[in-house]
């Protein structure tokens, strides 16, 4: 059983007191020596605590219930070659089913009675944002939330707050450019989520294709009590608009409803894919379930869908992709080797990053600086924005086709930024090599 | 007189957690405000299954509207939190007196079906119209400490202060209701609405009052929830929610106001107990399946030891039992045997033979169609005694 640890209000006004007068003294340069001191919640001298919201049942769970346990392999590994400065990280994630309600509860759980240092990779759009304000107000560091919704960029409001993956107004752009070079006089329509993920999405593809060419919008709720049926009606309406490519910022779920009512009506248009909802062993493992079927089923309906990527393809020899199968095959075995594995690897990686940065003797505020300072890249393809003035993460990705259930790159790494006219560019810096320690 | 027990109890119980919440830290403190705030709804939705005899599968719903109520009046017109609370408890017993104009005129499973409809329509007008409700996002708001209380007072304290007195106040409330004029009458309707009427009571008013009471304490009870998550979803309005209600109402003790604490508690400690439980014995990766277990145990053994709720558990092991704790669960149950039957067959001769079946069993149709309404709860009482043997 997990007894409470009560602080009182003394040694918490007392540590704000001593903050601020370090602060005032210009010296909140983190210590780089001495002993190692509980020096915040949720940091013991030999422990770091820190916790998250994920969605481990229910509708969003295919796929992402991965993410979390991936995060904690990589930590693990991390823990057993000599920790953050000797500190073992402890990564207590609780359920939310993606159900904001439960977010609340467990948010409020993570901070008030368990302490932990840092929120790390709060899971989903809705869901974080129901939780946003009040991590903020109890000053906790809100690293690396797993959603790429534009407004995690809010560094005047929520100033512990960070994105991490793209965000979709950029996902959306670099996709929309691609089509609008690619299927130039096409009918175009979008399949999206109802939500900030899906029109941030929207709003990313309309400042690059015109709106002369989008024939057709069909947003689908996620809380729907009939998915199936909701998807088949968004469909035939696709349909009906003679839409010749489809643009879907969809979960795993929702995505894979679209493709078998698009089989079922035949209807084959180009699909393009937001990263959220394309990793293919995710996707046609869904598929397989929802039609019952096996075999090559899934694999083959999901060929050819066009998406992006902003982290190293699987498959590749890639030093990132060859470390993080080597954490994979030690701690989760058991699990599938896909792109959401990959995903709580290389957050996890970031998060480390901004922990050794902190210092020895971290306070939050010290982790929340250390982000505001910028951090390298790591399994990231393009570099991250991160400034006390920017609290985007990754400014950009690769376009890529789903060949054979493998992430095939289409071309060099895109980069751009969130406003209309920013142009997309190509990134011309390498990404550098994972180290071989396998730690920042 | 019984006024004054029931306002000593409650004062006392209030005496007893304000000392307790500020001994709390914030996360219970938040947990004892969420515990306070289903307590209600529970209360409500008990009085409306266990004593007026109707059922309601949606009473998600009506705590839909009064947190959606409360957000709203809160950030448009930033009223007083007492004055919001009562207005969303108001708009709440508005649609409950809708529904009851509808479930005056069904019984049984037609009942619940169009409850049912409700929980499940509902939550899909936040999506319709979005500027207003938020869709999936909701609405977030912010309440802050009166300040009377200082301002290093914790908001948590405060929000598990106002939940208590609120709950503390509608428990006092319901259990007059229930000892009243009133109150006997739903307990005559819900023996038998044949005799009920017969004995002159208004049955379909009867039944609109009841489902009025019901809905507003879950309009409070809602309210009271968006004001300690200082949001609205309609993620937290789920027909599952709907269901956790009616679980909680039968696991506490049906008709039972104090069962319905414990059905409160329960519902809202038992699950990340579990969590708790199963991470800190080293199943972080399996803990998202292991509340759901844990509950369904619960749920099991609770049936299984104690047919009459936790509070009717409780009462036999301390030599209480009162016979008003198996009426309810008899009554109940022989009329949706009547009504799946009835439904399910529609033979006319079969029909009256179960009738006449139930009738003989069921002494209060005898004492009711005497004329006498007080009569009839009395036989009701004694129907209890007689079965309380052979549970």
């Amino acid at each position: 059983m997990n007894r409470p640890r009560r602080l009182g209000i003394a040694p918490l006004a007392a540590l704000a007191a001593v903050s601020m007068l370090v602060a005032a003294c210009g010296s909140s340069k983190p210590s780089s020596s001495g002993a190692l001191q509980a020096s915040a919640p949720g940091v013991t001298a030999k422990t770091i605590t820190i916790g998250s919201h994920q969605p481990l049942t229910g509708i969003a769970a295919p796929g992402y219930d991965e993410i979390a346990p991936a995060s904690n392999a990589y930590f693990q590994y991390v823990n057993a070659h000599g920790g953050v400065y000797g500190r073992k990280i402890v990564y207590k994630y609780l359920n939310d089913q993606y159900n904001s309600s439960i977010t609340t509860t467990d948010v409020r759980q993570l901070v008030l009675q368990d302490h932990v240092f840092a929120i790390f990779n709060g899971l989903g759009t809705p869901t974080h944002l129901a939780v946003a304000p009040f991590i903020n107000a109890e000053k906790v560091p809100d690293l690396f939330v797993a959603s790429g919704c534009a407004c995690w960029n809010a560094p005047s409001s929520w100033p512990q707050t960070f994105g991490w993956q793209i965000n979709y107004i950029r996902e959306g752009k670099i996709l929309g450019n691609y089509i609008e070079a690619h299927f130039k006089g096409k009918k175009i329509a979008y399949f999206y989520q109802d939500d900030e993920f899906g029109l941030d999405g929207v709003k990313g593809l309309g400042y690059e294709i015109p709106a002369s060419q989008v024939v057709a919008k069909e947003p689908y709720n996620v809380a729907a009590s009939n998915p199936a049926a909701e998807v088949g009606t968004l469909t035939a309406a696709l349909k009906a608009s003679g839409a010749q490519v489809v643009v879907a910022f969809a979960v795993p779920a929702f995505m894979a409803l679209l493709r078998l009512s698009e089989l079922s009506l035949s209807f084959s248009p180009t699909l393009v894919s937001s990263d959220v909802g394309s990793d293919p062993q995710t996707l046609a493992g869904l598929l397989d379930s929802f039609a019952k079927k096996s075999g090559s089923f899934g694999t083959s309906l999901i060929q050819g869908i066009i998406t992006d990527s902003y982290l190293p393809s699987l498959g590749s020899n890639d030093s990132w992709i060859q470390l993080f199968t080597k954490i994979h095959n030690q701690y989760i075995p058991k699990l599938p080797l896909d792109g959401n594995v990959l995903y709580g690897m290389s957050v996890a990686y970031a998060f480390v990053q901004a922990l050794f940065k902190a210092g020895r003797n971290p306070t939050r505020q010290d982790l929340v600086n250390a982000v505001n300072a910028g951090l390298s890249q790591g399994a990231s393809v393009a570099p991250y924005a991160y400034s006390s003035t920017d609290h985007d993460g990754m400014t950009g990705a690769f376009m890529a086709e789903i060949m054979n259930g493998v992430i095939t790159s289409l071309g060099p790494v895109q980069v751009t930024d969130n406003s209309a006219s920013g142009a997309v560019t190509t990134d011309t810096t390498a990404q550098p090599p994972a180290p071989t320690s396998g730690i920042p | 007189m019984t006024l004054a027990k029931h306002l000593g109890i409650a004062i006392l119980a209030g005496v007893v957690l304000l000392a307790l919440s500020s001994k709390l830290d914030s996360f219970r403190q938040y947990q004892l405000a969420q515990v306070a705030a289903t307590v209600i709804a529970v209360a409500g939705l008990t009085v409306l299954i266990g004593i007026s005899g109707q059922i309601s599968i949606g009473h998600g719903a009506f705590m839909f509207i009064g947190g959606y109520a409360t957000a709203l009046l809160v950030m448009h017109l930033n009223w007083p939190l007492v004055l919001v609370i009562v207005a969303s408890a108001i708009v709440a017993g508005l649609s409950g007196a809708i529904m009851g104009v509808a479930a005056a005129r069904l019984r049984g499973p037609y009942l619940a079906g169009a409850t049912l409809m409700l929980a499940v329509a509902l939550p899909a007008v936040a999506f319709q119209w979005q500027s207003v409700f938020g869709a999936d996002q909701g609405l977030d708001f912010t309440v802050s400490t009166p300040g009377f209380l200082g301002a290093s007072f914790q908001l948590t304290e405060w929000q598990a202060w106002l939940c208590c007195v609120c709950a503390l106040i509608v428990l006092v409330l319901l259990a007059n209701l229930l000892r009243s004029r009133v109150g006997r009458n739903w307990r005559a309707l819900r023996d038998d609405d044949t005799a009920a009427a017969l004995a002159g009571l208004n049955v379909a008013q009867l039944r609109v009052r009841a489902f009025i009471v019901s809905a507003a304490c879950a309009g409070v009870g809602g309210s009271l929830l968006a004001v300690t998550m200082l949001n609205v979803t309609p993620g937290a309005f789920t027909l599952a929610l709907s269901i956790q209600l009616l679980t909680a109402v039968v696991l506490g003790g049906l008709g039972s106001l104090a069962g319905a604490i414990w059905g409160g508690i329960i519902l809202v400690l038992v699950p990340p107990f579990l969590t708790n439980l199963a991470s800190s014995h080293g199943y972080a990766a399996g803990s998202a399946s292991v509340p759901i277990v844990g509950y369904g145990l619960v749920l099991i053994v609770v049936i299984l030891v104690f047919p009459a709720g936790i509070q009717g558990g409780v009462r036999r092991l301390l030599g209480l039992a009162r016979p008003s704790q198996a009426g309810p669960v008899n009554a109940i149950g022989r009329r949706w045997q009547l009504a799946w039957k009835s439904a399910g067959r529609g033979s006319a001769a079969g029909d009256a033979a179960d009738n006449a079946a139930a009738g003989a069993a069921d002494n209060a149709a005898a004492g009711a169609a005497a004329g006498n309404q007080i009569a009839a709860s009395e036989a009701a009482a004694t129907d209890g005694v007689t079965q309380e043997g052979t549970p």
